[in-house]
Parts: C-alpha cells; sequence; structure tokens
C-alpha cells in the first residue's frame, strides 16, 4: 500500500486509542497490533482467561436467493465452495473456502445458516474481491456487504462467563451454534467459534453500539483486548491457516490438508459431488493424495523460525523442500512453532527437515497439528 | 563513560571495554523477548555489522555493532531467559563485551542527553 492511501478504522477504533493501542496498517484498517500488556501476555490471558478482538474489518455479507428459500441460496454458493451447504443446519456455521478453476484457494471463509438466508465472514483483505465474485455468479441472489456492523471475538475458556452476564443464553450453545441476542438491547448475530484454538464466540454488533458492548465486555476483568499480534500466535498454535501466507491461490485444498472441510456430499460418490470451481483437480486430490502438504514443524531449538524460510531435506541446503508459510514463538507451546509445505514424503510426524535461518540449517520436526489442545464446546 | 548510539544501542566504557546492551526504549518497542542470539567470543565485529538478533513473538530484529572491536564476554544470562533485556535493559540485560580497536572511536557516539533528544 502507497502512503497516499488513507487507511480505514473499524467502529472500535477510538476505543483501540483510548485503551493504548500501539496501532499499524492491516488489509487496508488502522488496526491494534497490541495494547500495554504486550503480544506475550495478551496471547496467555487469551488462553487462561478471555480476550476481547476487534475483526469488524472482515467482511460480513449476506446471500439472499431472490426466491426467498434458503436451499437455492445453499445451492447457489455450493457452485463456488466445496462445501455442503445445503446439508447445514439452521442456526449452524461451517468453515469453508472459494476455490478458483485451477483448484487454488482464492479465500476461506465461515458460512452460516441464517434460516432463510446465508450469512458469511470472509477475510478483511479478500472482501472486496469475494463480493464481486459472488455477485458474478451468484446471479439468483442478493448479496449484501453490511458496512453498519461489527465484529468482535471473545475467545478464552472465561469467554461464556464474561458474555453471559450481558446474555444469559449463551450457556445453551455449542461448537458452532449461531443465535441471535439481544446485548444492552442491540440486534447481535452470536456463533460459538473463533480463530485462536480457544472455546470463545464471534459477535456481530450495530456499529453504532459496538463500543458500548465492547466496553460492557471489558468490565470483567477476566476479559482483556487483545491486538493483531497474538491473534497470530494464538491461531499458528491452533494450526489455523492464514489466507495470503498458509493458503492463497497455488494452494489447493488438499495440498492445504483442509480436505476435512469437503464433506462427502461434494465428493466422488456424494449427491452433489463436484461441481465447484476446480473440481477435476480437488476431487482426483481426495482420491490420490498430492506431491506436498501443509504440516506442522517444531524446530528443535529456541530460535522462531518464520514465514519464507526455506525447507531442506539435508543440513547443508543441498535438496530444498518447501517453504515455512508461518512461524512465530508459541507463548503456550513454549517454544517455536511453525507451518509450512513440504513434499508427502517428508509431511509424516516424526521427519526431520532443515530450514536455513541467518545463514544456518536449523533443524525442524514434523509435528501434528495444533500445538495446543482445543477447548471447543462440542 | 555511558555512550548511545542512533540504532538504539548503549555502552559502557571502562580501560578500552565496551558492555553494550539496547536501550530501555528499545527494549519497550520490541516488547517481550522471546529468543537472542549473541555473538562468539573472540569474534571480530565491525561498526554497523550485525552483533546479535532479538526476536519477539512478532518479529526478528537485528542489533548493530556500535564500533569496531573483538568480543571479550557474552552475557549468558539473556539467552537462557530473554525476559531480563525487558525488565532490566541497561543492567543484567547487557548482551556482551566488546575489547574497542580504538578507545577514541566512541567520543563520536552520542551522550544520553542527546539520545534522550533523539527518542523525544
Amino acid at each position: 500500500m502507497d502512503d497516499q492511501t488513507v487507511l480505514k478504522t473499524t467502529p472500535l477504533h477510538a476505543l483501540h486509542l483510548s485503551l493504548g493501542a500501539r496501532m499499524v496498517p492491516f488489509a487496508g484498517y488502522d488496526m491494534p497490533v497490541q495494547y500495554p500488556a504486550g503480544v506475550l501476555k495478551e496471547h496467555l490471558h487469551t488462553r487462561t482467561a478471555a480476550g476481547l478482538f476487534d475483526v469488524s474489518h472482515m467482511g460480513q455479507v449476506v446471500i439472499r436467493a431472490k426466491s426467498g428459500t434458503y436451499e437455492d441460496a445453499a445451492l447457489a454458493l455450493e457452485a463456488l465452495v466445496p462445501v455442503d451447504i445445503l446439508g447445514l443446519k439452521p442456526g449452524r456455521q461451517r468453515y469453508g473456502f472459494f476455490t478458483d478453476d485451477n483448484g487454488g484457494i482464492l479465500d476461506d471463509l465461515m458460512i452460516t445458516n441464517r434460516g432463510d438466508h446465508l450469512f458469511v465472514v470472509v477475510n478483511a483483505s479478500c472482501k472486496d474481491q469475494d463480493v464481486a465474485h459472488m455477485k458474478a455468479h451468484l446471479t439468483g441472489c442478493d448479496i449484501e456487504l453490511l458496512e453498519d456492523r461489527a465484529l468482535l471475538a471473545l475467545q478464552g475458556p472465561r469467554a461464556q462467563e464474561v458474555l453471559a452476564a450481558l446474555w444469559p443464553d449463551v450457556v445453551d450453545m455449542k461448537f458452532m451454534d449461531v443465535r441471535d441476542a439481544l446485548l444492552h438491547d442491540a440486534p447481535c448475530i452470536v456463533s460459538r467459534s473463533g480463530y485462536s484454538g480457544e472455546d470463545g464466540f464471534e459477535i456481530s454488533v450495530p456499529a453504532d453500539q459496538a463500543e458500548q458492548i465492547a466496553r460492557a465486555l471489558l468490565e470483567d476483568l477476566h476479559c482483556q483486548p487483545i491486538g493483531l499480534g497474538a491473534r497470530d500466535s494464538l491461531r499458528l498454535e491452533a494450526g489455523l491457516c492464514l489466507y495470503g501466507n498458509d493458503i492463497d491461490t497455488t494452494t489447493s485444498p488438499v495440498e492445504a490438508a483442509l480436505e476435512w472441510a469437503i464433506q462427502k456430499a461434494r465428493r466422488a460418490g456424494g449427491e452433489r459431488a463436484g461441481g465447484f470451481p476446480g473440481a477435476a483437480r480437488i476431487l482426483d486430490e481426495l482420491a490420490n493424495g498430492t506431491s506436498r502438504r501443509r504440516v506442522g514443524l517444531k524446530p528443535e531449538g529456541k530460535a522462531p523460525v518464520r514465514s519464507h524460510a526455506k525447507l531442506y531435506a539435508d543440513a547443508e541446503g543441498r535438496t530444498e523442500l518447501g517453504e515455512v508459510t508461518s512461524g512465530t514463538f508459541g507463548p503456550s507451546a513454549e517454544g517455536p512453532v511453525a507451518m509450512g509445505y513440504v513434499p508427502a514424503r517428508f509431511a509424516e510426524p516424526g521427519c526431520q527437515v532443515f530450514a536455513e535461518v541467518r545463514g544456518k540449517y536449523l533443524a525442524l520436526t514434523v509435528s501434528a497439528l495444533p500445538f495446543i489442545t482445543p477447548t471447543y464446546k462440542r | 563513560m555511558l555512550k548511545f548510539t542512533a540504532e538504539h544501542e548503549w555502552l559502557k566504557l571502562e580501560d578500552g571495554v565496551a558492555t553494550v546492551g539496547i536501550t530501555a526504549h528499545a527494549a519497550e518497542q520490541l516488547g517481550d523477548l522471546v529468543f537472542v542470539e549473541l555473538p562468539e567470543v573472540g569474534s571480530q565485529l565491525s561498526k554497523d555489522g550485525n552483533a546479535a538478533t532479538v526476536e519477539s513473538v512478532k518479529a526478528a530484529s537485528d542489533v548493530y555493532c556500535p564500533l569496531d572491536g573483538e568480543v571479550t564476554e557474552v552475557n549468558q544470562a539473556i539467552v537462557d531467559d530473554p525476559s531480563i533485556v525487558n525488565s532490566d535493559p541497561q543492567g543484567k540485560g547487557w548482551f556482551f563485551k566488546l575489547k574497542l580497536k580504538n578507545t577514541a572511536d566512541a567520543d563520536a557516539l552520542l551522550d544520553e542527553a542527546a539520545y534522550q533528544d533523539l527518542i523525544a
């Protein structure tokens, strides 16, 4: 982005400044990377209590079939996303991705059945492109990017208790449930999901009441504001992909080890097999595997191995295998953690590979993901 | 004598040997450190060359050598526990000791007042 670009702000911008956040440009928005507590403490606080994240930069989109039925909206979106959306029950959510004709990933998203329409949340950096993509292909649907909503993520083992002070019914929700709720009389959409590996919620709130609701949640001292820095280390420990780092148009869902998100109905032999962009490649890879896979990587030493570090089969840098796509120090893992792509023969947990860091070749062990034990309330 | 650099290092000079670390301002900007890599004792470093690496959760940063010299001692304690750099950057959180090639080179560095002006 050039310096001339004016950064957009979220409805919580003034709150971030008043809390002493350090702001950085992210996906065209001026966003908090950390608060005075710092990334390390914010990360650990989220894993032990509750963290509040502003994710209002993400795109919240309503997809409504012109016929007015959920079924027509679901079938329309299934033409762009290799996920069983028709089979999603009302008030339930699923993870998915838009694929392109080559079987690459255009963006990943969360998809909710809202009874008579779909509600999806897409990445900030892709939202304009995603909306244009849906408008071009879902001609039987009205696509509306909600500009008057903020999105809060409340994550951590105490998230339920923090939210229950505003809305006691939250205790009845399970992982990936989505409900309407009134928080301080504001109509909100609450989903029991998130991107930290912890139990928690994402709460879509009216923009003009976002700060009031955020402040009400922060009144509980177990709930602290958390910036994008800790959001990144939390999702990486949880083995979750960051679009643009770990997945993009050059990676297929099977290469990215995301085949769990492609339900039986969309696979070969399923009721609605294929019928999404890149289906030929993706169905072939589901049956026959891929030459490379996304894996967890645990550096054996203490040095973090960061994105774009080259991976080798040997400690001399002779046989290149691939690249690290995300890497940091994991505060809860108490050591460095990373993800990257390696050839299939190196993709088994326990395999050893080497990464080039500042001219040295550091040993890493291919590891099962996630690096922490998720606490989702199933 | 205490000196500073525009790259946010401090040097405490005694008998031609400089104890080198990063300033409180630098430590605050970097955030909680999780990894420190120090030069080897005996290595010859040049002014503005890479001397050490520090990493926070977020990013890796280089620490530059403020003057020409030879590393005579390193602070293993900050390798074992990088948080010492955050808690006591200008004391227990020192990085390495450098035997200066030319002691007079230090005269050109910033004094404390000039450094405080720089970060103000």
